[in-house]
């Protein structure tokens, strides 16, 4: 039987990312995935027939790096990605709109204070930049390099400037709320720019603690945080990936469902020394790594019984329930949004920095808002191979969707929220309701099923200031070992987190190959 | 007490023998534990004690935590909780535990009574309710059931215990072993007998439900009244259980879970439990942990001192010279052993320094005035008091 | 004209505290103040004949005894004395009762969750760590850690080895108590929801946060991290009431040569060729001093008693900017008698500590989520004291004084100003809800005050009525507050200090923010410092 150097549990961009790195330098890698294809959340699903869609559908901060060291422009991935505009819908048609560095259709007040914020914002995300593709050290630092990272930081805090690094100290923690209030007086550009604050998370406007490090984190790319939709959509993003990996010969199965990790006992403790396939068949390896979250991995493939008992509390209180639904429609053609030339931008649908709060509010006990917070892409405006000619798909993150919905979710409960969604769409697209061929609406309980991502969380964990660096998902499985030796994390629960960034697959990569 | 009384809430819980042993506590001396009412003495201390080695007696232990755990995983669970291997344990067989958290601190120590195929009682000190919930976190089939308030349990301590229990009509108790359990039919259910106990002797523990428990004090008084059958309280407990060299948390230990202080808690090495860490057996918590801590030898170790004199040396330092200007460590338990004629206590002592020469600076007082001596500090290995009834099966008869 | 040393503008216990120690240092202090009375929050008065009115703060706990002892302020009249029990309220009317005793209280949580019974072992253990902590911090200046000085580096390092002597494990447990929500921190020790609540309700006390916002769980710890001798989480009532609080302090002061302008608005701090030089009052006295120390709150201090155009730039945007959010009103009741409530026993210790009547984590959430749409809940949090069963002092034989403490009441309201109309249903809405858990509670009430945060800005000059002088979340904590780079009680003009609750280490009746404040002033003049060191509990 073949021995591997590495199995990898997951095939979405990290596992793919990983995978291609430990075989880039030499390693035998088996890469399995349950899906039939690769890419995870990024993976293009047909859902009517002739549109293709994918639960992730633009790109902000992939990082170059990996773009360069795996080769991806050879392997079909076109780095020339067209940069979307974000666009904040507003129910009059007024609509505002941030492209290149710039805000249109605001106050003149409105356009000058955002370029100081943007400035300052852009200090703080190339300040911490360099730390999202590198491993954070326990604090207990071991060793010279440990100390250099932390020194590292403290010295990028310093080059702030004695002005700007207070002010880092202070806005870190901001609710973006605030952050906004103090430099925006339209209700509109505060939503608008608060919301990669809030996607995908748990919490709102009002909530200190989170978001500004989120918005910092997805400002870290290239871009700036300006989102894309790169040539061919996601599914060409994953076959550039996928192609990557199998030419650095990495061992891709799909369709493969992994049961358990397989934990042998030596006189040292334990060790992870290969997997057990969900039809029986076992692959041994030196050692396993998973692109699956952390619950998942521990709980449901390493076994509690080979973990410790305090750890598996710090990860089982992980919170990691989420709160994003999708919208997908097919539609006859490109929808009218009266006010908006065209439809190739991100268009967020939140009036106000209250309309996103009132939303969380109902999620908080459970409930789905009559008011829903969106954000909308059409993803075969980039890339026309998702619909058939002259017909359009419609991707939509629709917030605060439950994944634990009072009462549980069934399919009246879903046609439901679905109908707000469209509802609200409607109200922004008047004629969108004929156009639609088909509709489709996953809840963060269908995410959980069709990706096995535990709570339909696609960061697979909160980014929260008390679950990210060091102790993302806890500390002592921060640095992509386990308390199991040759167990490894390289998903988007692990530093630095969630969105395409492949950057926790990297950096679990760099780690095992130390 | 009555429905109306407005501190009912908060007044403590009476055990199932309450009502004997209120008549009993002729001093009136209550203490509590576990938010059960538990008598400190009945009337003397030191009378109760000499009862524990002279003849019997008898220390309610309702208030002790019992938790009945089952399941196809509760074998698995607790074994990995427990540093000891419990996979090992015949049916009808009790083990003395410890279970640590993955810093490899105890949490706590207590007992694991096997019932049955993954049927078991842990019983302990102080409530783990939620440290048990914690550790079956993850097991698709474990049950965890409090039973604390639903058994009656009663300790029977001293050299003609079996004398009353075969009086009392247990028929082959003699020739249980110790640790084992026997059940036997008692009135409308059943009476299970561990020969186990926390004083060193020649001893049994009584399980009965609650509803049984004044049959159980009724047959048992009746039939022991010929064997000098007592109540003995707290004070003679603590008294016995020091001459064993057990330990008691809260004196010897610092519950990990209830520990404020970076590593104020305590490895079960450094209380010279590294025999029941079994690194042999599946995983188990804070194995990694005590692997480290065994590898490198504990800071501290729990050590049996006989110290000269006859002050005991309650809270005392103790020195690695006479002098004092060393402190190497201190006083967990002391006291006068009234059976083997010593001056006898526990000390926490740093590893290091257990070759070298001990000194103990004891304060005592006479008449209002303080005042302190040095005494020597001679290590003794074994328990202070081992009697050999303590172990014999069948025990000899008095 | 007289020129004073120092002036400092608001006699509320920190104004009082920090002129207090200027003037054991030997500096000629005169403390202004714009009522008539002093004390600020810290006050009581005869609001009804024969019931003395601890209108603001009524119970305290975070009073540093190293300036209780060091001042003498028991020989000025001050006796704090611990409380026991208390009863939370769920919103079906069950009742979790807290009992000072460790058997009692065990056994009650026990009937409500033995799992939480046990937890609870394990949670007064974090919490005392995480108290033991902060309190380390209370009297001491926070070091800026964007400055080379060795003095700020030092104190780092003090904190620094605090934090690494929690322990690995710990630390990481520590940062992630600092920055979570109440409730979900609470999740990890708790089960039963009254219990959660019950635990979770200090963190919103006073704050424009729920107990589902991040950061609440500091909240939660700022409220008990104080104690009543030793017993970390105990409140005690001060003997007559708030009051006796300031007036102890104002003894001491004058004792040490202080004196005490009472009626005395200050209109403007006087600043000449960027130096602080006095203040000008309302009535055009202008008052000389060598420096001004501002008890008032940041907001206040620079955007009402200052001339925009003596600031440098950027004070003016980040005072304006400063969180001081009113989310609190008060209810203050005289009563004819002791009320009963429904499901509580009749006993002595438990009737006379507080109620809180919190219903749920739902409920506490949902007022809250009331705040953020400029209303109050129909269903508001209150916390209540009956400091007249302890204090025989503050009502007449027989009659009681009721304190309760309600959130959340909104600054503004949506639908227009406040009026005294609307006061009057915010009062009513309180006492239906106490009504429910006391049936015949509105008959005995003799005399009612109703405080929203509107009225606690209009009297004692609080910003939005807002109880800690500003939100106590991380941008506004330690270093941070109120202000980055001037959270060393110096202001950005020279001779101007801040002592009130804005300064670290923020709100409760400590008066730490005035001693620390009083350090540094001392320090730049060059005097001896009278400050005393705190002392601790487990050292």
């Amino acid at each position: 039987m073949q021995h591997y150097d590495s199995i990898i549990i997951g095939a979405g961009h990290n596992g793919l990312v990983c995978a291609s790195y430990l075989a880039k330098s030499g390693q035998r890698v088996l890469l399995l995935e349950a899906a039939e294809n690769v890419g995870g959340l990024a993976a293009s699903r047909e859902f009517h027939p002739g549109f293709k869609v994918s639960v992730a559908h633009t790109l902000s901060h992939f990082s170059k790096k990996i773009v360069d060291d795996l080769k991806l422009q050879e392997h079909g991935f076109n780095a020339n990605q067209e940069t979307l505009s974000t666009i904040g819908l507003d129910l009059n048609g007024n609509h505002i709109r941030l492209e290149n560095g710039e805000l249109h259709g605001v106050s003149d007040d409105d356009a000058k204070s955002y370029q100081g914020y943007r400035i300052l914002m852009q200090r703080f995300a190339d300040m911490l930049k360099p730390f999202w593709l590198k491993t954070m050290p326990r604090i207990g630092m071991n060793n010279l390099a440990d100390v250099m990272t932390f020194a590292h930081l403290g010295l990028k805090m310093r080059l702030l400037g004695q002005r700007d690094m207070r002010e880092f100290m202070r806005v870190a923690a901001l609710p973006t709320r605030d952050l906004m209030d103090e430099n925006f007086d339209s209700d509109l550009v505060r939503a608008m720019l608060s919301w990669d604050g809030h996607l995908g998370s748990k919490l709102a406007p009002r909530s200190p603690n989170h978001a500004v490090l989120a918005m910092l984190y997805r400002m870290a790319g290239e871009q700036g945080g300006n989102h894309s939709v790169p040539v061919g959509g996601m599914p060409g993003m994953m076959h550039a990936l996928l192609s990557s990996a199998t030419a650095n010969g990495v061992d891709t199965r799909t369709g493969a469902t992994v049961e358990r990790i397989l934990i042998e006992a030596n006189e040292n403790g334990l060790a992870a020394s290969g997997v057990r396939m969900a039809d029986g068949e076992t692959f041994l390896a030196s050692r396993v790594v998973s692109s699956a979250d952390p619950q998942r991995t521990f709980f449901s493939l390493a076994g509690v019984e080979n973990l410790e008992i305090q750890f598996c509390n710090r990860i089982r209180r992980l919170r990691c329930q989420g709160y994003v639904a999708k919208l997908h429609l097919a539609l006859e053609g490109l929808p009218d949004f009266p006010g908006l030339d065209d439809c190739r931008g991100r268009m967020i649908i939140a009036d106000g920095l209250d309309a996103i709060e009132f939303a969380y509010d109902d999620a908080k006990y459970g409930e789905c808002s009559e008011h829903p917070v969106m954000e909308v892409v059409l993803p075969s405006v980039h890339d026309a191979s998702l619909a058939p000619e002259g017909k359009h798909v419609l991707s939509a993150h629709v917030m605060y969707v439950p994944c634990q919905l009072k009462g549980g979710w069934n399919d009246d409960a879903r046609t439901e929220i679905r109908e707000r969604a469209i509802d609200t769409l409607e109200k922004y697209a008047p004629t969108i309701r004929d156009q639609i061929i088909h509709s489709e609406f996953l809840t963060p309980k269908d995410i959980e099923q069709h990706y096995r991502v535990t709570g339909g969380h696609w960061h697979h964990a909160e980014f929260a200031m008390d679950q990210i660096l060091m102790m993302r998902p806890t500390y002592e499985a921060a640095q992509y070992r386990t308390p199991i030796p040759g167990l490894f994390l390289c998903g988007a629960g692990s530093h630095p987190g969630g969105d395409v960034t492949g950057a926790p697959g990297h950096n679990a990569a760099v780690e095992i190959l130390k | 007490m009555t429905e109306s009384d407005p501190y009912a809430g908060e007044r403590l819980k009476e055990s199932a023998f309450h009502p004997r042993q209120a008549v009993l506590n002729i001093r009136n001396a209550w203490a509590s534990w576990n938010g059960y009412k538990l008598a400190n003495y009945y009337y003397d201390a030191e009378y109760e004690y000499f009862c524990i080695r002279n003849q019997c007696g008898t220390y309610d232990i309702c208030p002790m935590q019992k938790y009945r755990i089952t399941g196809s995983d509760a074998e698995k669970m607790l074994n990995r909780m427990v540093t000891r291997d419990i996979t090992k344990m015949a049916l009808n067989r009790v083990t003395y535990v410890v279970w640590c958290t993955d810093a490899g601190r105890m949490v706590d120590d207590g007992t694991i009574f096997k019932l049955g195929d993954n049927k078991y009682m842990l019983t302990c000190g102080s409530p783990c309710g939620a440290w048990l919930k914690m550790s079956a976190f993850g097991f698709d089939d474990v049950s965890i059931v409090d039973e604390s308030d639903d058994i009656a349990a009663l300790s029977l301590q001293g050299p003609t215990s079996c004398s009353v229990l075969k009086a009392m009509g247990l028929h082959g108790i003699e020739t249980a072993k110790p640790f084992d359990i026997r059940n036997f039919t008692f009135h409308s259910g059943t009476l299970m007998v561990s020969r186990t106990g926390f004083t060193g002797d020649l001893g049994y523990e009584l399980w009965v439900k609650s509803e049984l428990g004044l049959e159980l004090w009724d047959d048992l008084y009746s039939a022991g009244a010929d064997f000098g059958i007592q109540p003995f309280g707290e004070a003679a407990t603590n008294m016995a259980r020091l001459e064993a060299g057990f330990i008691m948390p809260g004196m010897e230990f610092n519950e990990a879970l209830k520990t404020v202080h970076f590593e104020h808690d305590q490895t079960p090495f450094e209380l010279n439990l590294g025999w029941l860490v079994d690194f042999k057996k599946p995983h188990f918590n804070g194995r990694a942990a005590l692997l480290r801590d065994y590898e490198r030898g504990p800071r501290y170790t729990l050590t049996k001192l006989d110290i000269e004199g006859n002050k005991p040396a309650i809270e005392s330092y103790i020195y690695s010279n006479r002098s004092c200007n060393r402190q190497i460590g201190y006083v967990t338990s002391a006291m006068w052993s009234p059976t083997v004629k010593a001056n006898i206590a526990l000390a926490m002592i740093e590893t290091k320094e257990l070759r070298g020469e001990l000194f103990a600076e004891i304060y005592y007082e006479k008449e209002l005035r303080q005042y302190s001596k040095v005494a020597k500090c001679e290590i003794r290995t074994k328990a202070f008091w081992t009697p050999t009834r303590a172990r014999a099966t069948p025990p000899p008869d008095h | 004209m007289k020129r004073y040393d120092a002036i400092v503008i608001g006699a509320g216990h920190n104004g009082l505290t920090n002129a207090t120690y200027l003037a054991k240092a030997g500096l000629d202090v005169i403390v202004v103040e714009k009522n008539d009375y002093i004390g600020g929050a810290s006050v009581t008065r005869e609001l009804h004949e024969g019931w003395f009115y601890s209108s603001c703060s009524y119970v305290c706990s975070m009073m540093r005894q190293a300036i209780h002892r060091d001042l003498d302020l028991s020989r000025h009249g001050l006796i704090l004395v611990p409380y026991l029990g208390g009863v939370s309220f769920a919103d079906d009317g069950s009742t979790l009762l807290a009992y000072h005793d460790a058997d009692a209280a065990y056994l009650e949580l026990k009937k409500h969750s033995p799992h939480d019974a046990d937890a609870m072992h394990r949670f007064h253990a974090d919490m005392s760590r995480y108290s033991q902590l902060i309190r380390k911090t209370l009297l001491r200046t926070p070091p800026d850690p964007t400055t080379f000085r060795i003095r700020d580096f030092r104190e780092l390092l003090y904190l620094a080895r605090q934090f690494w002597a929690l322990g690995e494990r710990e630390l990481y447990e520590y940062i992630r108590f600092f920055t979570m929500s109440a409730a979900e921190f609470l999740e990890d020790y708790f089960e039963n929801d009254l219990i959660r609540a019950t635990m979770a309700s200090p963190g919103i006390i006073g704050t424009a946060l729920g107990v589902y916002s991040p950061g609440s769980a500091y909240v939660l710890l700022h409220h008990v991290m104080g104690d009543v001798d030793g017993n970390i989480g105990a409140w005690g009532l001060a003997r007559g009431g708030m009051g006796a609080i300031s007036n102890a302090l104002a003894g001491a002061l004058q004792e040490h040569g202080g004196e005490i302008l009472t009626s005395a608005p200050v209109q403007q701090i006087i600043v000449k060729n960027g130096r602080a030089v006095g203040v000008a009052l309302d009535d055009g006295e202008e008052i000389q001093s060598r420096i001004v120390v501002s008890n008032l709150d940041a907001k206040r201090t620079f955007t009402q008693i200052m001339d925009r155009n003596d600031l440098p730039p950027g004070i003016y945007e980040k005072a304006k900017n400063f969180k001081i959010r009113g989310s609190s009103g008060k209810v203050n009741i005289a009563l004819s008698g002791l009320p009963k409530f429904t499901g509580v026993p009749d006993n002595r210790y438990i009737n006379r500590g507080g109620q809180v009547f919190l219903g749920s984590l739902e409920t506490m959430e949902r007022a809250y989520d009331c705040w953020k749409r400029g209303r109050w809940s129909d269903d508001p949090f209150i916390e209540s004291v009956i400091p007249s069963a302890w204090d025989p002092t503050v009502a007449p034989p027989g009659k009681h004084w009721m304190s309760n403490f309600v959130q959340y009441c909104p600054a503004e309201l949506a639908d227009g100003p406040w009026t005294a109309e609307k006061r009057d249903q915010f009062g009513q809405t309180v006492i239906d809800k106490i009504e429910r858990y006391s049936p015949g509670f509105k008959d005995l009430i003799v005399h009612m005050e109703v405080r929203t945060p509107h009225d606690m800005e209009n009297e004692i000059g609080l910003t939005e009525g807002n109880i800690f002088q500003g939100e106590l979340t991380i941008d506004q904590l330690l270093f941070n507050r109120p202000f980055p780079g001037y959270a060393q009680y110096r202001m950005p003009i020279t001779n101007l200090y801040m002592c009130g609750s804005s300064t670290h280490p923020g709100g409760g009746v400590s008066c730490a923010c005035g001693a620390n404040a009083a350090r540094e002033i001392l320090l730049d003049l060059r005097r001896k410092n009278t400050v005393p060191e705190d002392d601790f509990y487990d050292e």
